[in-house]
């Protein structure tokens, strides 16, 4: 069934849905928690998976700013759709998450511990391009620097990635803009695409490590044609063809901060309700906070940490009040970190154009829109 | 002894982590500061004048604060704190024994190389709870004298009942080569001092504009209006540097609280060029 | 009093007078001493002069009932106190205390007065000084209303 090479790292082979099953089943068995997308609230979410039968195959996700829905495709497509409200961050940088727990003791000293980490490592069935230039750019931000972030790194280390090339971007992607996507370049274990039609279904697997090629071992597989990467490829130009929205990001690190007190942020602002869905929708949004509590006794305390946002007035808190008190500024804030000051801090934009802050937006902002405005306002010189 | 973080299970360094010391003095200065002295006699990692600590009291939270002690002797870690806060107010209720959790030091320094190596004047301006975080740089300059031109120090509080540090201020300034002046905003009739705004001090010292540093650590305002009199006094603006202060949680730039613009204060900062900053601090709520 | 007017040149307040202004000057002024904790003068009184400070300090303070006397703000050596005579109705705003030994040149308003009206180049040179000093005075108090060292919480 296999032939040399073609199951290696740089090679290709071809698997059936039966061999999407095996995959996922080789890798619980290898003692990794499988997590990939399923339906769920009404949205495909990422979700832990014991076998394929639990991907939404034939569902697909129309999106529209502000707008979200599932549809069924007609066909049994597995990956059929874009991206859902849930990111791999989810996983990698928990939600909530208790960092240490102290016990006090009689003679008052103190002795704290972190929670020992996670001991299954994860492994990521169908993670599209733009959403691992996301987890690329979390690694930058939180276990790139002088101080790295333990916990992100414990359960980022072991992950394995089993990526897929989009074949449906939906109507809030941009990420030919973003530079992003639509076909996943590197970062991967095993990269899949899609082939459906005329009969056929079927998946072009592209080997990226020698574990993802361990793992293939253990899955039938045939060797794929120059017939088949062709059809990879054109998948992946048409995906590239159909991208719902388009950001010019020419000199964008300027645009923005060179426009500050632009009256675009006004009229954003008059629309904006902080509800900061956008940050927790956004694969690259990184922001935290603590909180710090004792028992009832007074002789235990933890430190919890939970997913924090810029659109809340605690975030800048200083001296009895915010910084960042208007609405405008905190708009301000999100968008030109992440698009301006992003390179400043991490050499890169922080947005993948994943389209998800534009869907998820209950009034739907467009972050497209609004610099293209600021950009229009710019080049008039006027409102 | 306090018993030490066991961080093992999360890797070796752990930034959320503090470690846990003990007070071994507390030195009340006005109504509603203290300076705490803690034990740091194990494994003192030592410190740059301006930066800080987190200070963590248990179970109810942690707080950004100013290492104000000689940098030479890191094991007797120096803190002055104003209680003011929800995390504050118990700091400054600590006694002698007491255990805080302490991670740091965090973030950047006062240019004394920088000064050292030019062997230019230092002017200080610190203004109210200011005073805390350049008294490490004083410290410093008066133990390696010889390296340095002279020390103006001009310190501006809200009242005399608010000043800091009294007697060491009065000890400072009989050191040669080491100017002190003080204003207030406003007194009773018993202060013999003088009375108005920090800059007035300005007026007040003789210093060679174009060879000097100045450090300036106190309210935002204060520093601002502090740069821009300097400026009108000649001293060259990358020669201004500024002690900024922003909502600080994790202290190493994981958290994203503390950000202006580009800069993350509790790494780039909290001490930056003013001539970095200024520009930043003109735009509202930035 | 050729003595008067050479030291009077010296002051910051009046640095660059041209000497025919200065003799003008000479004429209305004279040297005061104040001691410790002596009055200048006090909030209501007649605003009889402008007191060029050579040496000492001098507080302005306004009493506040249940308070006691505030001081608002101190006059340095080099600075000039009271400009109230150029205005009616001529009242100071506040009291002013030397609060170390004082050594002053007083200039007399009311000799000034009626020289400024006739002799506008005078008149100008004078108050573009004293609204220079105004201009400092009112930029120093709003950043003390500002009580920017005030605990928050």
């Amino acid at each position: 069934m296999d032939t040399q090479g073609a199951a290696a790292p740089g090679g290709a082979v071809i698997i059936g849905l039966d061999g999407l099953d095996a995959l996922i089943k080789a890798l619980a068995a290898g003692g990794y928690r499988v997590i990939g997308p399923a339906l769920g609230d009404g949205a495909i979410i990422f979700d832990e998976i014991q076998s394929a039968a639990q991907l939404p195959a034939g569902w697909t996700d129309v999106q529209a700013p502000g707008s979200y829905r599932l549809e069924q495709r007609g066909d049994g497509a597995i990956f059929g759709f874009a991206v859902g409200p849930h990111s791999w961050k989810k996983f990698l940088h928990e939600p909530v998450l208790r960092l240490w727990r102290a016990q006090r003791q009689s003679d008052g000293s103190v002795s704290a511990a972190a929670d020992p980490p996670p001991a299954a490592r994860f492994a990521f069935i169908g993670v599209r391009s733009c959403d691992l230039h996301a987890v690329a750019i979390q690694d930058q931000v939180l276990i790139g620097g002088a101080d790295k972030d333990p916990h992100y790194a414990a359960r980022r280390g072991g992950a394995f990635i089993v990526a897929v090339n989009c074949t449906a971007p939906g109507g809030n992607c941009f990420c030919v803009s973003m530079g992003t996507g639509p076909r996943v370049e590197s970062g991967y274990d095993l990269a899949l695409t899609e082939l459906l039609g005329d009969g056929r279904h079927e998946f072009v697997v592209e080997i990226g490590s020698a574990r993802g090629a361990a793992v293939m071992q253990q899955v039938a597989h045939r060797p794929a044609q120059e017939t088949h990467r062709r059809a990879a490829a054109e998948v992946s130009a048409r995906a590239a063809s159909q991208m719902g929205r388009e950001l010019d990001t020419t000199g964008i690190r300027e645009l923005l901060l060179g426009n500050l007190e632009h009256p675009r942020w006004d009229d954003v602002a008059a629309r904006c309700l902080a509800c900061a869905n956008c940050t927790m929708v956004c694969p690259t949004c990184f922001c935290t906070t603590v909180e710090d509590h004792a028992d009832l006794t007074g002789g235990g305390a933890e430190r919890v940490r939970q997913w924090d946002s810029c659109y809340t007035l605690d975030f800048s808190h200083l001296h009895g009040g915010s910084v960042r008190s208007s609405i405008k500024s905190r708009y301000r804030q999100w968008l030109t970190h992440k698009l301006a000051t992003w390179f400043d801090q991490f050499g890169s934009s922080g947005c993948v154009g994943c389209g998800r802050c534009i869907t998820w937006c209950p009034v739907g902002i467009d972050l497209t829109e609004e610099v293209a405005a600021i950009r229009a306002g710019q080049e008039h010189g006027k409102r | 002894m306090a018993a030490g973080a066991d961080t093992a299970a999360a890797g070796a360094a752990d930034p959320m982590m503090p470690r846990f010391l003990r007070v071994r003095r507390t030195v009340r200065e006005t109504h509603d500061t203290v300076t705490l002295e803690l034990d740091d006699s194990i494994d003192a990692p030592g410190f740059a004048p301006g930066q800080f600590n987190m200070l963590y009291v248990f179970g109810a939270g942690e707080v950004a604060v100013s290492i104000s002690g000689p940098p030479a002797r890191p094991q007797n870690l120096v803190h002055t704190i104003r209680g003011v806060g929800a995390v504050t107010a118990p700091l400054v209720d600590a006694r002698r024994g007491s255990v805080l959790g302490v991670r740091g030091p965090y973030g950047s320094a006062w240019p004394l190389d920088e000064a050292a190596r030019a062997g230019c004047d230092l002017l200080l301006m610190a203004g109210g709870i200011g005073l805390a975080p350049l008294r490490p740089v004083i410290y410093e300059v008066l133990r390696r004298r010889r390296e340095f031109g002279n020390l103006i120090i001009l310190y501006g509080a809200r009242t005399p009942a608010d000043v800091l540090y009294r007697k060491e201020l009065a000890q400072w300034r009989t050191h040669p080569g080491v100017t002190v002046k003080m204003i207030v905003d406003h007194a009773a009739a018993g202060w013999s001092g003088r009375v108005g705004v920090i800059t007035d001090l300005l007026g007040a010292v003789e210093f060679d504009a174009a060879e000097t540093i100045a450090m300036t650590c106190g309210p935002e305002v204060m520093m601002r209006f502090s740069y821009r009199e300097l400026l009108r006094r000649g001293v060259p603006p990358e020669r201004v540097y500024m002690s900024m202060e922003r909502n600080m949680k994790c202290a190493v730039g994981l958290c994203g609280h503390c950000q202006l613009s580009p800069i993350f204060i509790c790494k780039d900062g909290p001490v930056l060029r003013a001539d970095r900053v200024d520009p930043l601090l003109g735009v509202r709520e930035l | 009093m050729e003595n008067l007017a050479r030291l009077l040149k010296e002051h910051p307040f009046l640095h660059g007078l041209e000497d025919r202004h200065l003799e003008f000057l000479t004429g209305c002024a004279s040297n005061v001493r104040y001691a410790a904790d002596e009055f200048l003068f006090r909030e209501g009184q007649e605003a009889g002069a402008s007191y060029l400070l050579r040496s000492g300090r001098i507080a302005l303070e306004i009493a506040i009932p249940g308070r006691g006397p505030v001081q608002v703000q101190t006059v340095e050596v080099g600075e000039v106190l009271g400009w109230s005579w150029l205005f009616a109705p001529y009242r100071w705003q506040f009291d002013a205390r030397a609060v170390e030994p004082v050594r002053a040149f007083a200039l007399d308003g009311n000799c000034l007065r009626p020289k400024c009206e006739a002799d506008h180049d005078l008149g100008y040179e004078l108050v573009k000084r004293f609204l220079y000093q105004v201009h400092l005075r009112l930029e120093r108090t709003r950043i003390q209303l500002l009580d920017i060292y005030r605990a928050q919480g």
